[in-house]
């Protein structure tokens, strides 16, 4: 079900996914944001009310010029807790979304009841630099967010309609919105200072990881878990950055059993 | 008509194969390739070009800011304005411009622009652009999403600064400053003129009509693609109700000069080839970051002048391609007149920024391009656009109020150990 949803007055309207029902749980989109076709939404469905909002400036999402920074981010979401009744939740944060879910959580103690990182940002390690995907050439894409490029799931994701001038250029248009809203976090170094503050994360803590993640490798995930005292690994085979759509059936097992545990 | 006579200041010895093998002129090219002591000849030679084309009786000379590239070698081109400002006595100094959003805080703008004024006796032009997404966004990090914001802040702080006689605190969202007391002052008083470069952003037009200033489209794709833009920028004026002065838009051109049409492809072919697809090989993932350009720029259907589609399109271009694409104005004087008076009157364009040393023409070539066009091309257009007031042009100090700078003389040669100082025998030369 989709739902538009108004914050802080009207200074937010938020295009919402909810599917399912059971415990909370409030998912957070990577900077690509939802894709429309979000299996792994309607998986954890069936064990908890999912909450996917679009990031302002996402979607139908508006009122992103009312967040410079991840602090307004996490208040943002702090906010929107509120206004859905559940100041606390599980927490589901892919890549950005990750980053934000982790300020989420550190800022504010209480809100996460459980929290799940995906391949999450918020961290810069000289040694491992992150791949800067805003200049990324579209060919290079597929090979650098997916253990398998070739497989039809990555080939459908990135495809774009060459011949279509008119679809092209609206999602052109979308593209350039949502990067530009994720370059207020991410641009130039994905690192908003998240380690002055990470160490405040009370809540248990998943760090999932595709095991080939090319673009936040998985020594990412050991770094976190140095710094979130109630954390442990998981990583995933044959998956990589975008792991929820490569392997949807262990992702939802390993996060549901998380989760319910 | 005006003329500013414009310098990119390329790197003119890129290797043969640099297209095919590098990535990018811009943001990541090897640093191996730039040779320190060939650069030290090059500034020098075009220092010489600029100030050859003050002697030849240009109206300015043109300089701008790009970072990490052979494209252009200038990081900071108020460095070469302050060179300029020595030996070089009736052209105004076009600094096109500072990319303000990218000092911190931007009253350093302020403050070089007023020494610059100063130190030339009002002959400066302040540019303000926003700079290109490779300068701004990737090599110097400002998040493509604030850009403008930033940048427009700057504005505001930099006019203040200039305008206000009293001290004041300033608290902007990027910038805040308890004490903001400008020294010194320009010397053009409230502020030198202010050109606007852009590349052809809606926005830019809004913003240059609101504040009467100068726009400058820095296009190097020639006249007939610019007239988009152009047409662009003069409906905004008319629909604001504002003059269409053609001295409110500069425009910058390619020009080559020779004896005759025929010499002109002989001396000039390979060096425009260079420009486009050497100095212009931008890798197309830097052109522009996702919020640098807004959706009503993108809307409006205004592709980039770098980036995948420009760099397809101009895929072997021959010289008649340049030629008849008008990317470039080339020929005998007699050619170059006609074409460029058909561009001007085409665009409603009083400044013309000429483009004579391009990509890898050496200085024998530039000199005479320029001295062909100041002595058999230029006379013969300044009579455009009579009627109009140029109100974009410096206001400089009269000429028995002017600072001359006393003579050096380097006889006894001096010496600094037991080198002599290179150069001397050429000033001595140049002496007698």
């Amino acid at each position: 079900m989709k739902t538009h949803q108004k914050l802080c007055d009207g200074k937010f309207s938020v295009e919402m996914e909810v599917v399912g029902k059971g415990e909370p749980l409030l998912f957070l989109h990577g900077a690509g944001g939802l894709t429309g076709a979000d299996p792994f939404l309607e998986d954890l469905g069936r064990n908890f009310k999912v909450y996917a909002p679009h990031l302002p400036g996402y979607g139908e999402s508006t009122g992103g010029e009312h967040i410079d920074d991840v602090i307004d981010a996490a208040l943002f979401y702090h906010e929107l807790m509120d206004e859905l009744k559940i100041p606390s939740a599980n927490l589901v944060g892919h890549s950005m979304g990750g980053m934000l879910a982790a300020e989420v959580a550190a800022l504010d103690t209480r809100r996460a009841k459980k929290l799940v990182l995906v391949g999450s940002a918020g961290f810069w390690l000289d040694d491992n630099p992150i791949p800067d995907l805003f200049a990324a050439d579209l060919d290079d894409l597929p090979a650098m967010l997916f253990h398998d490029p070739k497989s039809p799931l990555a080939q459908m994701m990135l495809a774009m309609p060459w011949d279509d001038q008119e679809l092209l250029t609206a999602m052109y248009v979308e593209r350039v919105k949502r990067f530009s809203a994720a370059s207020k976090f991410l641009w130039p170094i994905p690192d908003r200072g998240l380690k002055k503050r990470v160490y405040r994360i009370a809540a248990p803590t998943l760090l999932l990881w595709g095991e080939s993640d090319k673009v936040i490798p998985p020594v990412y995930a050991r770094e976190f878990h140095k710094h979130i005292r109630n954390s442990r690994v998981h990583t995933i085979k044959q998956a990589g950055h975008m792991v929820m759509y490569e392997q949807p059936a262990e992702f939802d097992k390993v996060v549901t059993e998380f989760l319910m545990s | 008509m005006k003329f500013t006579w414009f310098h990119l200041m390329p790197y003119r010895f890129l290797p043969d194969d640099f297209k095919k093998k590098y990535h990018s002129v811009w943001v990541d090219i090897p640093r191996d390739l730039y040779d320190p002591k060939v650069g030290h000849r090059l500034y020098n030679d075009y220092l010489d070009q600029l100030e050859f084309a003050d002697h030849m009786g240009f109206d300015g000379l043109g300089v701008n800011e790009h970072h990490q590239n052979a494209y252009g070698l200038m990081p900071s081109p108020n460095i070469m304005a302050a060179a300029l400002t020595r030996r070089t006595r009736n052209a105004n100094l076009v600094v096109l411009g500072n990319s303000i959003a990218l000092y911190n805080p931007p009253v350093r703008v302020a403050e070089e622009f007023a020494m610059l004024d100063v130190l030339s006796g009002g002959r400066l032009v302040a540019g303000f652009p926003v700079g290109t997404s490779m300068d701004t966004n990737f090599c110097y990090g400002e998040v493509p999403a604030t850009l403008r914001e930033k940048y427009f802040e700057a504005h505001d702080l930099i006019i203040r600064a200039w305008k206000e006689n009293d001290q004041f605190a300033f608290n902007g969202k990027f910038t805040k400053l308890r004490y903001v007391n400008l020294w010194p002052k320009p010397l053009q008083q409230p502020h030198p003129p202010i050109w606007i470069p852009g590349g052809g952003s809606v926005e830019t037009w809004d913003f240059v009509a609101d504040h009467d200033y100068q726009y400058s489209f820095l296009s190097f794709f020639g006249y007939k693609a610019g007239k988009k833009v152009a047409d662009g920028y003069w409906n905004v004026m008319a629909k604001k109700g504002k003059e269409l002065n053609p001295f409110s838009l500069g425009f910058a051109q390619v020009v080559a000069v020779a004896e005759t049409d025929e010499q002109a492809e002989r001396d000039y072919a390979k060096h425009m080839d260079y420009f486009y697809n050497r100095c212009l090989h931008v890798y197309p993932g830097f052109a522009d970051a996702p919020g640098y350009r807004t959706p009503s720029t993108i809307k409006a259907g205004l592709t980039g002048q770098v980036g995948k589609n420009a760099s397809i399109t101009r895929e072997g271009l021959t010289w008649k391609d340049f030629i008849d694409d008008g990317y470039v104005i080339a020929g005998s004087p007699a050619t170059v007149r006609d074409r460029l008076r058909e561009a001007l009157k085409t665009l409603n364009c009083g400044h013309l920024m000429i483009l004579q040393q391009i990509g890898s023409m050496p200085p024998e070539l530039v000199r005479k391009s320029t001295d062909l066009f100041a002595r058999e091309v230029m006379p013969h257009l300044r009579d455009l656009w009579p009627g109009f007031e140029d109100k974009w042009s410096p206001h400089r100090l009269p000429a028995n109020e002017m600072a001359v700078p006393a003579p050096i003389s380097f006889e006894p040669p001096i010496t600094n150990g037991k080198t002599q100082r290179r150069g001397a025998s050429e000033i001595r030369s140049s002496v007698k």
